[in-house]
Formats: C-alpha cells, structure tokens, sequence
C-alpha cells in the first residue's frame, strides 16, 4: 500500500471549517490522556475551562473582552501578511497607540467625551500607523527586513511606555508607583451594562467587515494579493510595490494602534506597565490560523479567548498554570499541523500506480 | 477527500462523547466543594516555582493550610497585571472564597473594582496602598533585613564594589537599595553599591546576565531585587558571593549565598484568616517588621565570619527592640547633600515614596 502526497489546487469549504475542529478535539483527547496519567480528571478540568469562558453570561462578557485586542491586531497583521509584508510589530503599534491615547487623556482632561474619544482615537491610530511605516520606510530605502525591525521596534516601544509611566507620567498622587493617573470621565470608551465589553468591540466587527469588502472587492486588495504572490509579476504589471508596503504598513499599525487605544481607554483606564500579556504575537498565530480572513480572523480570536480565560479557571482544580500552557499549546500545534490535510492531499495508491478511490 | 470526512466526523463524535459522556460526573467532582470549609484564595505574579517572591507567598498559604485545617485553599499563578486579573480576582470571588490575597502592586486598582462588586468577600492586596471597607493592604518592612544583609555584604566584599540587580525604579526598591547601602557603609565606610536595573520581575536569563556584567566590572557580592534566582546563579558560576531575596536562596547557590533578605507570610495569613472567621477584621494598611516576624534573615552560609555573624545578631536586637532605626539622620544623597537631618527619621510616608538614592549608591534612577 502506498500513500502519495499532492499539493490540492482548490480546498473544499467543509474540509477548511472541519479540519481545524477535528484537530483542536484531538488536542484535547491527547492533552485528556497526559491529565489522566498525572491524575487529574480530564473532565473536571475541561468543564473548569468552558464553564470559565463561556459558562455564565460574566465569563462570556470576560471572553469577548479578550478577544478585542486579538481581533483588532489580527485584522492588522492580515492586512500586511497579504503582500507578504512581515508585520512582527503588533506588540509595539499596540503599545504606541495606547501611549498616543494616554497622551491626550493626560494632556487635555476638560475635553468632552465627543471630542476626546475621537481624538484619542485619531492619536492612537497615527502612532500606531507611524510606527508601522517607519519600518516600510527602511525596508524601502536600506532594505531592512521588517521582520526584524519591527521585532526590534517592539522593545522600543513597550521599554518606551515603561519610561513613561516609571517616569514623567507617573501619577503625582500615586507615591511614586509606576501608574498614570487615572483617566478622566470622559475618555473612558461606553460599556455594556455592568459588564467590561466596550465600544471596542463594534469598531472590532466594523474594520473586519471593511477588510473583508477591501480584500474581496476592491483592486487595491487585488493589487496587494498579487504583489504579495509574485513581486515580480506585479513589477511587470506596473505595480507600485514600494508604495503600497508603505501603505500597508500604515493600515497595518494604525489598527494595532487603535487596539492599543480601546484597551487603555475601555479597560484599564490609565497607562500602565504590561498593559498587554502579548495581544500582538498571539494575533500573529491568530491571523495565520485564520488564513488572514477578516471574518475568519473573528472567529479565530473568540477561540483563542476562550482557551485563554479558561485556562486561568482550570487553575482553580490546582492544575499549575503550566499545564493550562501546555493544553493551550497543543490545541494551536494540533490545529496548525493539521493544515497538511487542507494543504494536501493524501491518497492511497495501488500496486500499478493507479489511485483508489474510496 | 470522503475519507477524510468520516476521520474527522469520528474524532468530532469521539471528542463530543468524551465531553458530554463526563458531564454528568461533573456534577459530583464538584460537590465536595460545598463543605463547611473556609474558602481563601491567592492571586500571584509569577510561577510559585519561581523560587522568589511567588514562591514566598506560597510557602505563607502552606502554612496557613497547615495551622488551620478547616481553610480550603485555591491558586491561580502568573496572572498577567493588565486586562486578566481583574477577571481572575472577579472569578475567585463568585467561586465562594471568603478572602483573596492578591499578591502583585499591579493587582491594586483591580483588586479595588472587584470588591466593590463583592462586598461580603474580604481583599487583601499586597504592595500597595489602597484601602476600601473590604479591602486591606499589607506589606513588610524588608528594609530592617535588607539593612543588616547590608553588614553582611561590607564585610565579605574584597573589592569593595558590591552589585545590585535592581528591578524597577518605584519606591520599594529604592528604599531596599538604599538600606541595604546603610548597611554596607556602616561596617564598610569605602564600599560602594553599583546598580543595574533590569526593569524585569520575572526574567531569570536577564537578570543573571546582569549580574554576570556587575561581576565583570569588579562586584564580588550580588544583591538582587527580582523574583527569581538567576543572580544568585550567576555569582556562584563567578565563584564570588551573593545575598538572597524574597526567601532563602541557599539551596540554588549554596557556595554563594551568604544569607537572604526574607518574607514570612505564614504566621500573618493565619492572623487574617483568622480575625475574618472571628468578624474582627478592619482593613488597615499593615506594613509587617522584624518584630512581627513578617520580615527576616535567613541563615548564613558556612563562608561567613563569625564576628560578622555578630555584628549582624547585635544590630538585628537593635532594630526589633527599636534602639535603631535604618533611616535615622544624618543621611546623605548622592550628591552629598544631607536629606535627612540628625536626630530626625524619616516617617512612613517619606519611606513609602522614596525616589533618591543615597551616598555610597552608583547608580541613578530614571525620573
């Protein structure tokens, strides 16, 4: 018996939805047979999990907060990944936003909430975008790889943000502890009832729905696909290659920025250290799994969310955080290695090179 | 590609079975919960493994388990300070505990929203400064150790250059740089205290690679602010020595270790534990010294003198029966300017924004 590998023109609809199901169960019937053999209940702790995330309506409040920042920065990553543009930096556009936002939130505290959203909005997203294009820029003129720079640029910006708040901004009340002082009435984003789930959320869902028009319908979303594809041939065809890495390192950041934005302005009300437990790498993974769909790209961060605000509640069975890591781990590794099935396909083949059906 | 469908419909249905084929068990795993047992939760920074801070807290929940068998503990480990712990804490709270210990400074403002939510839950947050009906704060006075490990250091030191891995320029730091320099200078008038900052809690590759650059700029003793061990680590590669933090440190550098500069959560978990059973709890911002035990030394490494162990045990009866007080005037800044002047000390508030260094320190602190 033989097996031969071929690489699949087109993937059926329902292998791209199944595939990735099966592999996040299968994940979890391996990480059940580790949890057995150290003794602990697979089920207990599975429950924990999505009783944590999705079990009452606070959980699920909880999961959809989560999940905002992963959108936005995956929705930002997407953009640059189409042409192929390495966008690493989400973590740095991310802190830039927030500090751009804190700026006016600081600076102009007698503003009312209709213009100082906006502005802080419009701040947030011209750092996060100018961050962005700052590493086009060098990729244009020197050839950096922005791979690098924009890891690099992450460092800058979060150790940037830690001056701050460690320094000049610390809150004069604040005995010298590295907060900011808290934000004004007025720039804190609308939430939900009691809940934590902001505004946030529906800028979230708007730019996923404009991305998806963008990558689908528009030449500019066209032209990006194909530079990203074959450089050459968009050189061929007059495609201004530069130009649009510029431009989709601008959108790119000025998303993560607005990420940045809405978590400093609907959750955590000032500017702080840490502000971000790596929101920007985990949408980089996020993007990828969603094959940098935008509405994919939704789906994709409530998932992560849910793994994610399950995992501290498995903690609460006296299961050490590493193992909540670890089951989180195999779900992605799981998910990721089964791309080979969506990618390829696997056929038997008989003795005289004729394929089976079956 | 059918193929595959069935696959994946079997392990989708096998998945399924195992989730929902358990549920009814689950009811049962959960039921032991409802027991007459106080329920008392802990929020923490880092890993308990962490061999630090963390660890510390830890170890003062083990006693507490261990005084009062009829108290139920639950953990939640390396909670992020941002978005995640707000969550965690809220979590904890509607789980049934009666008291949450949230052990991190960036747990304070959350700590704060959720009890307003929680108002029969007790809150105790540890290095900060808020208070609420429900809400405590509490902390220790590591100066006094960090001042007599500070004796330690002048004496042992060959060079004279004694390193400091410093973690964050906030004012519980600088005042434990500060101390512990008093101390030095105080049997060690010519010794000076270099500071490196990290600006990390939890980052045992940085952190022992800065000491590895103290001791290549002539250190032979390694402080450390952080919450792990990679310092100490670093100073017995070196073979030079170093002093412990957050708990004794001997056991991951035994040839380096001269002591450490440690927490003693336990005796005051019960205490709290205990007067939330009772309803006799206020909250108050405690901050815990060497007389109440909540601070100490821990024991010493064969290389130290015996004299040096003396002069320690002397100061360290001064300090508890308040004969001495570390930041008593005159005390000078780096700049040689006297702050403090003699015959004043400083008061709690003073100790408790500390953001200047004072002489005998090279380092600065970024303002």
């Amino acid at each position: 018996m033989l097996f031969r590998v071929e690489k699949r023109m087109t993937t059926p609809p329902s292998l791209m939805v199944l595939v990735p199901v099966a592999a996040a169960c299968a994940a979890m019937v391996f990480c059940a047979l580790f949890l057995l053999l150290t003794d602990r209940s697979p089920v207990a702790v599975y429950g924990a999990m999505f009783e944590g995330a999705l079990g009452s309506e606070y959980g699920f409040s909880e999961t959809i907060v989560k999940a905002i920042p992963l959108v936005l920065c995956g929705l930002g990553i997407s953009v640059a990944f189409r042409m192929q543009v390495w966008n690493i930096g989400a973590e740095g556009q991310f802190y830039m936003g927030a500090f751009a936002a804190t700026w006016v939130a600081l600076n102009f505290p007698s503003l009312p909430a209709v213009v100082m959203l906006p502005f802080m909005m419009a701040m947030g997203v011209l750092a996060g975008a100018l961050w962005g294009v700052l590493a086009a820029w060098l990729r244009n003129r020197f050839s950096v790889s922005e791979l690098i720079s924009t890891l690099m640029m992450n460092y800058i910006a979060i150790l940037w943000v830690s001056y701050l708040v460690y320094g000049p901004w610390r809150d004069p009340k604040g005995l010298n502890f590295p907060l900011t002082a808290p934000f004004p009435e007025a720039a804190i984003l609308p939430s939900v009832g009691d809940s934590r789930v902001h505004a946030g959320l529906l800028l979230a869902l708007v730019v996923a729905l404009l991305l998806q028009f963008v990558f689908r319908k528009s030449r500019w979303g066209y032209e990006i696909r194909v530079i990203g594809s074959s450089p050459s041939a968009a050189r061929y065809a007059g495609l201004d290659i530069q130009g649009n890495a510029l431009l989709v390192m601008c959108v790119s950041g000025a998303l993560c920025g607005l990420a940045g934005m809405v978590e400093v302005s609907g959750i955590v009300g000032k500017l702080q250290a840490g502000i971000s437990p790596g929101y920007g790498y985990t949408a980089i993974i996020v993007a990828w799994l969603a094959r940098l769909h935008p509405i994919a790209i939704v789906l994709v961060s409530f998932l992560f969310a849910i793994i994610q605000v399950g995992g501290f509640m498995v903690q609460t069975l006296g299961v050490p955080a590493a193992v909540a890591t670890m089951i989180q781990g195999a779900i992605l590794f799981f998910v990721i290695g089964a791309d080979i099935v969506t990618q390829y396909r696997i056929y038997r083949v008989s003795g005289d090179g004729s394929e089976v059906n079956d | 590609m059918k193929k595959w469908f069935k696959v994946s419909l079997a392990a989708l249905a096998a998945a399924a079975l195992l989730i929902t084929g358990c549920g009814g068990e689950k009811k049962k795993a959960e039921k032991p919960a409802e027991t007459g047992k106080t329920k008392v939760a802990f929020v923490y920074v880092g890993p308990v493994g962490d061999g630090g801070w963390s660890y510390a807290h830890d170890q003062g929940r083990k006693y507490l388990m261990e005084k009062m068998p009829d108290v139920e503990t639950t953990i939640v480990e390396s909670v992020p300070e941002g978005a995640d712990s707000e969550r965690v804490i809220t979590q904890l709270a509607s789980q049934g505990n009666k008291i949450i210990f949230t052990t991190s400074f960036g747990y304070m403002d959350p700590t704060i929203n959720v009890a307003k939510k929680f108002p029969n839950v007790v809150f105790m947050h540890c290095s900060g400064f808020k208070t609420a009906p429900n809400v405590g704060n509490y902390f220790g006075r590591m100066y006094e150790a960090r001042y007599l490990s500070g004796i330690v250091a002048g004496k042992q030191t060959q060079s004279n250059v004694i390193g400091y891995v410093a973690a964050h320029p906030i004012p519980e730091v600088i005042r434990g740089i500060n101390a512990f320099t008093m101390g030095v200078r105080s049997v060690n008038p010519n010794a000076k205290v270099k500071v490196l900052w990290t600006n990390t809690w939890y980052d045992p590759a940085k952190e022992k690679q800065a000491a590895i650059t103290l001791l290549d700029g002539g250190a032979d003793v390694i402080a450390q602010h952080q919450d792990t061990t990679g310092p100490q680590q670093a100073a017995q590669e070196r073979g030079k020595f170093s002093i412990g933090y957050n708990t004794d440190m001997a056991p991951m550098a035994p040839k380096a270790v001269l002591t450490s500069a440690v927490f003693n959560w336990g005796p005051y978990y019960v205490k709290v534990v205990d007067s939330v059973k009772k309803g006799t709890f206020k909250p108050e911002s405690y901050w815990g010294s060497m007389k109440d035990e909540v601070i100490g030394l821990a024991p010493f490494g064969p290389m130290v003198a015996d004299d040096t162990k003396k002069l320690v045990e002397e100061a360290k009866k001064k300090i508890i029966d308040g004969q001495l007080f570390v930041f008593s005037g005159p005390i000078k800044d780096q700049s040689g300017q006297v702050r403090i002047q003699a015959g004043q000390k400083m008061s709690d508030a003073e100790m408790l924004k500390f953001d200047w260094f004072v002489e005998g320190v090279d380092g600065t602190i970024a303002k």
